[in-house]
């Protein structure tokens, strides 16, 4: 399998400053994405998965955020920095966002087809200018691709008009307008009931295969990534901790951090709810030394205290942050 | 042979929502809760699952009192709540509390944690020094003293739930509903707060009316379990039998649409269902079975009449016309 690197986020410090200190959010993220991979990034509130992807798109708000180390590489290109005019091109023909929340994502006062339509017109048509002709046979075609029924008419409703299903399914036609290289859903489904998020991802896995796009899909959800994602990467306090093609990460997960996660969730089989993690989440103002799990985790050692673990391979493919894996060193 | 606590007899709840026709006179009604009956027994964790919509919160809603009850009775050791209009006593109020599902709104911001869980001991005008009662509240939720003296901002979402919970035990209730308590929670989170109301409910042997859409956690949680569908039980069960063997075809959509984390749970989930279709408006209620638009067994006969409530197996209730009682298999 050719493994073109799409998307190569080294290294990546977020910093935000506020009154009474700086944030230390992301410390040294690394994510890569293939071309035509679908990959998960699991991790609790706060933990920084929005936080990396804004970055990627450049929306952070800066004041108060800063970015004090790191490339993100986008075909080759460092994100971080492009001229304005670059960046418009790759938001527009390259990566676009599905946000959680499909209500706010969409603005109540336009039509869906004002919006879907100015979707259409800046992505994927280079430099020519498309009638409007043109602008609203795309839209339609958007429409049915994402399985939405009786589209011209909903070109003229306003988002209130229509269920959050159909907004979602809305906000993901937006996002696939045109040819885009790298879609990333942001909670797609957690705002909708059970049997419409499985709708929405059933219909983004296909869509995705289709059309042979790359896809990042974040989520809480430790079942949801299983469903959708070829590998996944585990996020914790502004760290990745473990990363692995999804079926070894299920069935073999690692860091203890994963471990835990895994354990807490409740299982259809029964069988009760393990403890949970104790502890929780660390303040970023002020972020444990060293590791910055040990101090919720049950297998913490003296040098987790003091020393950053990096990424230690278990596998080709599966690297885990904790030192209990440090003995099989990958060369990079 | 257990006794029932609670017994919901034909509840409904109908809302008027505005007016249409000409004079405005013809009242436009949402029927939220439509029909339902259950009974809670005591000490048990009785489930009750359904998407937005459906009207679980309702039902709980009524029970604790916030609404009347359009039509149909709850009755609380075999008395009613509702007898003759009148407001419910203090002492009656006691027995009944309530989580709610965002600790973040629930909580009074301007309140201390203190405050917060004093507020029952004063109103129900319990003896002795409230101070040391409050410490033996948050001991029981596993929260330190000094919690007392902070305000809920300062408190993580688990923390809030927990004083919350501590809130609701005050007043030594022998019932409590859990309005989707953990759904506003991480998964490490939820675990810490489900092991903590399954130790409360043992120690102080309580009855949970548990609601969630999380068919999941239900698992896990409840002894027996219901469904509902826009406003109308649809199925019952133990859950163990429940989630072996769900009849009912929107159970089975539910169950399969569930995203897993193994194998094992791969294999509980029904094959041939999968999700289609949105929840219609309440307002605009489907003709006769609810749920025949979305339903891949429909049949002639489930547009036009309401299936009733057979028991399919011993203690296994469906509401659908594929099903007789007493028969076992479709």
């Amino acid at each position: 399998m050719a493994r073109d690197l799409l998307l190569d986020i080294k290294d990546l410090y977020v910093h935000f400053h506020v009154f009474g200190g700086t944030l230390k959010v992301l410390d040294g993220v690394n994510f890569a994405v293939y071309s035509g991979e679908k990959v998960g990034l699991v991790g609790e509130t706060g933990c920084g998965k929005t936080t990396t992807m804004k970055a990627v798109l450049r929306v952070l708000p800066m004041p108060p955020a800063r970015i004090p180390g790191g490339e993100i590489y986008f075909k080759g290109r460092d994100i971080l920095k492009m001229s304005e005019g670059e960046l418009g091109r790759v938001r527009g023909e390259g990566i676009s966002m599905v946000f959680q929340d499909p209500t706010a994502a969409l603005n109540p006062v336009f039509t869906i087809g004002q919006q879907l339509g100015a979707a259409v017109k800046y992505s994927g048509a280079g430099d020519k200018r498309l009638s409007g002709k043109e602008i609203h046979r795309r839209a339609v075609a958007a429409l049915k691709e994402v399985a939405l029924p009786d589209a011209e008419r909903l070109l003229k409703n306003y988002p209130f008009q229509l269920s959050g299903g159909m907004r979602q399914r809305v906000c993901i036609a937006m996002a696939l307008a045109g040819s885009r290289e790298l879609i990333i859903a942001d909670e797609p489904g957690t705002s909708l009931d059970v049997s419409i998020q499985d709708q929405i991802l059933r219909l983004l896995r296909n869509l995705v295969e289709e059309m042979n796009t790359s896809i990042i899909l974040i989520t809480h959800t430790l079942g949801v990534v299983r469903e959708l994602a070829d590998r996944v990467y585990v996020m914790y306090a502004g760290n990745m901790v473990e990363v692995a093609p999804t079926e070894e990460l299920f069935s073999e997960p690692l860091h203890p951090y994963t471990v835990g996660l895994m354990k807490a969730v409740p299982k259809l089989t029964g069988g009760g709810i393990a403890k949970g993690i104790p502890g929780r989440i660390p303040d970023y103002l002020n972020p444990p030394s060293g590791c910055r799990f040990h101090p919720r985790c049950d297998r913490a050692m003296e040098i987790c205290r003091q020393e950053e673990p990096r990424f230690y391979g278990v596998s080709d493919d599966h690297d885990v942050a904790c030192f209990l894996y440090r003995q099989e060193e990958k060369g990079s | 042979m257990t006794t029932d606590l609670v017994t919901v007899t034909h509840l409904k709840k109908h809302f008027i929502v505005g007016h249409s026709g000409i004079l405005k006179r013809q009242p436009i009604t949402v029927k939220a809760v439509d029909g339902v009956s259950f009974v809670v027994r005591e000490g048990e964790t009785f489930g009750l699952v359904g998407e937005s919509g459906s009207g679980k919160s309702t039902v709980a809603y009524t029970i604790v009192g916030m609404y009347q009850p359009t039509e149909g009775d709850i009755a609380f050791q075999g008395q009613s709540l509702f007898q003759g209009g009148r407001k419910r006593s203090a002492a009656g109020k006691k027995e009944i509390q309530i989580v709610f599902q965002d600790p973040g709104s629930s909580l009074n911001p301007r309140r201390t944690v203190k405050q917060i869980v004093e507020l029952p001991l004063r109103i129900h005008r319990s003896d002795g020094d409230l101070s040391s009662r409050v410490i033996e509240l948050l001991e029981m939720v596993e929260l330190t003293p000094d919690y007392m003296h902070k305000y809920p901002q300062m408190l993580g979402g688990g923390e809030k739930q927990m004083v919350a919970i501590a809130r609701a035990l005050a007043t030594n209730p022998s019932f409590i509903i859990l309005d989707e308590p953990t759904s506003a929670l991480d998964v490490s989170i939820q675990a810490k707060i489900i092991n903590l109301l399954i130790r409360l409910q043992e120690e102080f042997h309580l009855s949970y009316l548990f609601i969630t859409h999380d068919l999941s956690l239900m698992r896990n949680v409840a002894s027996r379990v219901a469904i509902m569908y826009l406003g109308k039980i649809c199925e019952l069960a133990e859950a163990a039998e429940f989630f072996r063997n769900p009849y009912h075809p929107y159970t089975q959509m539910l169950l399969s649409s569930i995203p897993v984390v193994s194998a094992e749970e791969e294999e509980l989930k029904p094959k041939k269902i999968t999700s289609r279709g949105e929840i219609p408006s309440p307002v605009d209620v489907p003709s006769g079975c609810s749920f025949h638009p979305r339903c891949p067994e429909s049949m002639d006969v489930c547009s036009r009449v309401d299936p009733v409530m057979v028991e399919v197996e011993k203690g296994h209730m469906v509401r659908c016309h594929l099903f007789r009682n007493g028969q076992g298999d479709s």
